[in-house]
């Protein structure tokens, strides 16, 4: 086997003991790696509850992983999601996919419960377990430089997964997160405080020659991608340059989206933080874009510990919530990252707090009530459950920015249409990174299309979705996906695994990969009635102005799109999934 | 949809690449949850099946119009008696669409296999039972028709490249077939310059927006103006090329993908000072435009692939390529100093990596205010406006097509005595 390494780890925590299955080519030909595997292994036990010991945690590399592809260097959890009730997944990067691969492993399942804090270490073929009572409480940099990973990987959540809330994050290597969905919950529900790997291993590669062919053409399209690596963009100012493009285009969501531009934005970019800050650049494994950005915390010999905010963690924790300090958007994404907590989601429902209370926040305010969800105290208790439910407690559910359960991220739907109908239709909630039309829409690639119109977009949506899963299975950058295709990455494909293929092929098992979630999700008990967005775009305008007018959505339009998705995706009308559909794409059936 | 096919298939005459009406003219096809055309034809039946066996909304299929038809035929049919592949050396071809396949048979089967792993598929096509018969382009999008617009006038603009630049090669090795020959014969006398509608000889010189420009409004219309005439000169293709212009520390320049005869809307205005990152969605060439405003002091730049500049770009004596270690990458590493009409050529891909022509371009510019960039296209500068970039544009396109006539009538004569071709 090329790319592969033929090796799947399934780990019981309740047995602390572990065997390893062996899947042939076939399984692997349906459902390449990283998000397609999870979401094989999440169908078997797709109704459970999310805290149900035989409930999985899936985390899967992709073919690529380990290889000189460009940014493969990443890996898919996978299980249910605490916040939705959805599948619950998350893109991992840092260097723990590559160090899994190294080991000899595709992937792993971990099921059971352990009955105590636990820690799993992996060494090439070796498994062990060590107790973790020592380090459950620490926060992910604690437990960090606890164990000094050196080499190896390191995924631990911090208090926030271990004190039940909903929207916790899993750690990766310091700097990076496994953000969404409240996987660190699914940890912690566990006792599973971290994942510590190491391998020495190469997978085979079948064509090197290909495979540098394919880099190379690759490497030069990311060249020519201003987005990517042009002067402004991602390599230079990480994700953060997205945030001017934002204010520009008038669609920044601003005081929990009730306008959609915020006053303070010029001074709040990338650039200051840049100034401030003067931060280095950093990425995950096998990846040249770098497009993380890590400093030293100011005023201390703190060696490049710090990660600087993501563009939606700049956004939300000042533009949605009202405030107009770099140095606190900083000190909160820490405290986020420290404490094992999703950003957008802890934003989110900080920003319908501000707008149900009417409070403002200090900085003291903001920090107290970030602590109190991580530690489960006092409002915190509430708001650590997510918007939805503090909404919903505090008798205005209208005030809940999210689609299903997941709180929305830095892109008003009302500034881009087909992001309005990525995130109601997204398989995991509000969700940007499932069918990207920011690509598109605003990065004009691989062609601008009209971000006010409805027009063509519901098929944009369905292919893009089978796109991004294809990219979330073998398992690459969402963001290389600017510059380069599935043209390319298939070529790279090929030549790892000697599996003939194309783009279309690819494109094909990432429908099924699709599919298969949309089946679960359906088996949860989600149709129509959830593929939607809270009501305030189809009512209330945006901020318009810069000659560009943000009117509400047209809901019939709207729904006329998401009719011609259902349609095209192979969906009924109520949205929920076929036999026909499944048998074609080789699935399943279980009857909903 | 409507009305994004009907665009996409007049833009494509517009642009001197297929018919306007009739059989010959292009088809475009949208597919949301429907299918719609901008015209139906009997090609149809098949093209509905490409859309049922790819995951795509759009396909363009044309028919290309003379010279191209002839240029694209003459290398399908080459293809085909070889690897089936055509390889264009230029650089844009190189970056985004790497290879063209070419198949002989109008078959949906066939045509969806090349197309599961290209843009584009090119078929050439005998007469016979067929449907169809003659050379089609076919690409097809995800997003929009627009990618299919671009591509195939991509393909248009890189099989026209190659065949000239293989000619004056096969010249130079004395190779060139019969065939080969006898093309080249019936397109010069569509690129003899007094025969030359869509040429740049012979046309009388725009009247550009006369600066400096003072008013933001000022800018982005000699921007858009600029754009403009730059297409319809034939100096680019309407989807690459760009343009900028510097005022007051603030660099205004066209989109990244922003066709330049369609700029109103598509123009970032980028901060100097680094203040704000709102260049994100700028022009690819945003660092090498900002590099060459510091370098020269010049406040307007244009950037064209005009066909026979970048032709001979490429040109190079066959004995020294022979034995140049860096012979298969020649648009990144040509160590050598060279110069078309005294034109400076530079090396230089799309972009800002390590090879990028960020890094070549801005210090080439000395005395002369324009530079090829090598198998990829011209820059001129103009000192407060675009009439000079403009111009100089035109002269240089103008001088190269005369040079490349001159050098392959030499190298005829040389070889066979052949009859004045000029």
């Amino acid at each position: 086997m090329y790319g592969w390494t033929g090796n799947i780890l399934h780990i019981n925590l309740t047995t602390q003991d572990f065997q390893v299955e062996t899947p042939g080519m076939d399984f692997y030909r349906k459902y390449l790696g990283g998000k397609g595997m999870g979401g094989y292994y999440l169908r078997q036990c797709a109704t459970l509850p999310f805290d149900h010991p035989d409930m999985v945690i899936s985390l899967f590399t992709g073919p690529l992983v380990a290889t000189i592809a460009p940014t493969s260097g990443r890996g898919h959890l996978v299980s249910k999601s605490p916040l939705t009730g959805l599948v619950g997944d998350a893109s991992m990067g840092g260097k723990l996919p590559t160090q899994l691969k190294r080991a000899g492993w595709d992937g792993m399942v971990i099921t059971g419960k352990s009955p105590h804090p636990i820690g799993i270490e992996i060494s090439n073929a070796r498994v062990k377990f060590y107790r973790a009572d020592s380090l459950w409480g620490m926060d992910t940099h604690q437990v960090h430089n606890t164990l000094s990973p050196k080499k190896a990987g390191l995924a631990c959540i911090g208090p926030a997964g271990e004190n039940g809330v909903w929207f916790a994050s899993v750690t990766v290597d310091r700097h990076h997160a496994a953000g969404r969905s409240g996987l660190g919950l699914c940890f912690g529900v566990k006792n599973l405080k971290y994942l510590l790997v190491e391998g020495q291993g190469h997978p085979r590669v079948k064509d090197l020659k290909g495979l540098k062919e394919a880099r190379e053409d690759i490497i030069r399209l990311a060249a020519a991608s201003p987005a990517l690596m042009g002067q402004y963009g991602f390599t230079s100012l990480g994700t953060g340059a997205v945030y001017d493009l934002m204010d520009n285009r008038r669609m920044m969501p601003t005081n929990n989206f009730q306008a959609t531009r915020f006053e303070h934005a010029g001074q709040l970019n990338a650039a200051a933080y840049a100034k401030a800050y003067t931060p280095k650049k950093y990425g995950c494994r096998g990846c040249h874009i770098l497009c993380k950005k890590i400093s030293k915390k100011i005023g201390t010999r703190d060696k490049y510990s710090t990660t600087m905010p993501e563009f939606e963690t700049m956004s939300h924790f000042t533009a949605l919530i009202g405030c107009h300090d770099t140095d606190l958007v900083v000190e909160a994404n820490d405290r986020c990252n420290r404490y094992g907590m999703d950003t957008i989601s802890a934003a989110v429902t900080l920003a319908c707090r501000r707008e149900i209370t009417g409070q403002d926040y200090t900085r003291a305010s903001l920090l107290s009530l970030l602590d109190d969800m991580a530690q489960d105290l006092g409002e915190g208790k509430i708001l650590n459950k997510g918007s939805v439910v503090y909404a919903a407690a505090m008798g205005h559910p209208q005030a809940a920015m999210a689609v299903k359960g997941l709180e929305l991220p830095a892109y008003d739907p009302r500034g881009a249409y087909g992001m309005a109908l990525g995130y109601a239709l997204s398989t995991r909630g509000g969700c940007h990174l499932r069918a990207y039309p920011i690509t598109h829409e605003i990065f004009r690639k691989p062609v601008a299309t009209d971000r006010f119109s409805f027009s063509g977009k519901a098929r944009i949506i369905k292919i893009a979705e089978d796109v991004n899963a294809v990219v979330d299975s073998i398992t690459a950058c969402k963001f290389i996906f600017f510059a380069a295709g599935l043209e390319e990455y298939a070529k790279a494909y090929t030549a790892v695994t000697g599996e003939a293929s194309s783009a279309q092929d690819l494109v094909t098992i990432g429908e099924r990969i699709y599919y298969n979630e949309r089946i679960i999700n359906s088996l949860n008990g989600f149709d129509a009635r959830d593929d939607d967005l809270p009501r305030r775009f189809f009512n209330e305008p945006g901020t318009s102005g810069n000659q560009i007018q943000i009117p509400p959505i047209d809901r019939t339009a709207f729904l006329d799109a998401r009719k011609r998705y259902y349609d095209i995706r192979g969906l009924d009308s109520f949205g929920n999934p076929l036999r026909s559909k499944s048998k074609a794409l080789g699935l399943e059936w279980t009857n909903l | 949809m409507d009305k994004l096919v009907n665009k996409y298939a007049n833009k494509l005459a517009a642009a001197g690449l297929a018919e306007k009406t009739g059989p010959l003219s292009p088809l475009v096809g949208g597919l949301d949850d429907t299918l719609v055309w901008n015209r139906k034809g009997p090609e149809t039946k098949v093209l509905e099946q490409i859309f049922e066996g790819l995951n795509i909304n759009s396909l363009v299929f044309l028919r290309p119009k003379a010279p191209y038809e002839k240029i694209i035929r003459f290398l399908a049919q080459a293809a085909l008696s070889a690897n089936g592949l055509i390889e264009p050396k230029d650089c844009e071809t190189r970056t985004f669409l790497h290879d063209l396949p070419v198949v002989n048979q109008f078959s949906a089967d066939k045509i969806i296999r090349a197309l599961k792993k290209r843009k584009s598929v090119i078929i050439d096509v005998p007469e016979g039972n067929s449907t169809f018969s003659g050379t089609a382009v076919i690409a097809h999008g995800t997003v929009s028709p627009e990618q299919g617009f671009v591509v195939v006038s991509s393909v248009c603009f890189a099989c026209f490249v190659k065949f000239f630049a293989d000619y004056l090669e096969d010249l130079q090795l004395n190779r060139a077939s019969k065939t080969c020959h006898d093309l080249f014969d019936d397109l010069s006398l569509a690129l003899t310059p007094s025969r030359t509608p869509d040429s740049t000889v012979g046309m009388e010189l725009p009247i550009l927006a006369k600066g400096p420009f003072s008013t933001e409004e000022q800018i982005y219309a000699a921007i858009v103006q600029a754009g403009r005439k730059t297409v319809e000169y034939g100096l680019v293709d309407s989807y690459f090329g760009n343009v900028s212009y510097c005022r007051d520390n603030i660099l205004y320049i066209s989109q990244t993908g922003s066709s330049l005869d369609e700029l109103e809307g598509c123009i970032d205005p980028v901060p100097l000072d680094g203040s704000s990152s709102a260049g994100l969605t700028a022009s690819s060439e945003l660092t090498a435009h900002i590099k060459t405003i510091a370098h020269t002091q010049c406040d307007a730049i244009l950037h064209g692939h005009p066909k026979f500049s970048v032709i001979l770009s490429m040109d190079c004596d066959p004995k020294e390529k022979a034995v140049c270690p860096h012979r298969n990458h020649c648009h990144i590493h040509c160590p050598k100093k060279r110069t078309l009409n005294q034109v400076p050529i530079v090396p230089g891909e799309v972009g800002t990596g390590p090879t990028g022509l960020c890094n070549t371009l801005p210090k080439a510019f000395g005395d002369l205010n324009h530079v090829i960039v090598y198998g990829h296209g011209v820059f001129t500068l103009g000192k407060n406006d675009f009439s000079q970039a403009f111009d100089t544009l035109v002269e240089v396109e103008t001088n190269a097509r005369i040079t490349y006539l001159k050098k392959v009538q030499q190298l005829r004569n040389a070889h066979q005595g052949a009859s004045s071709i000029i």
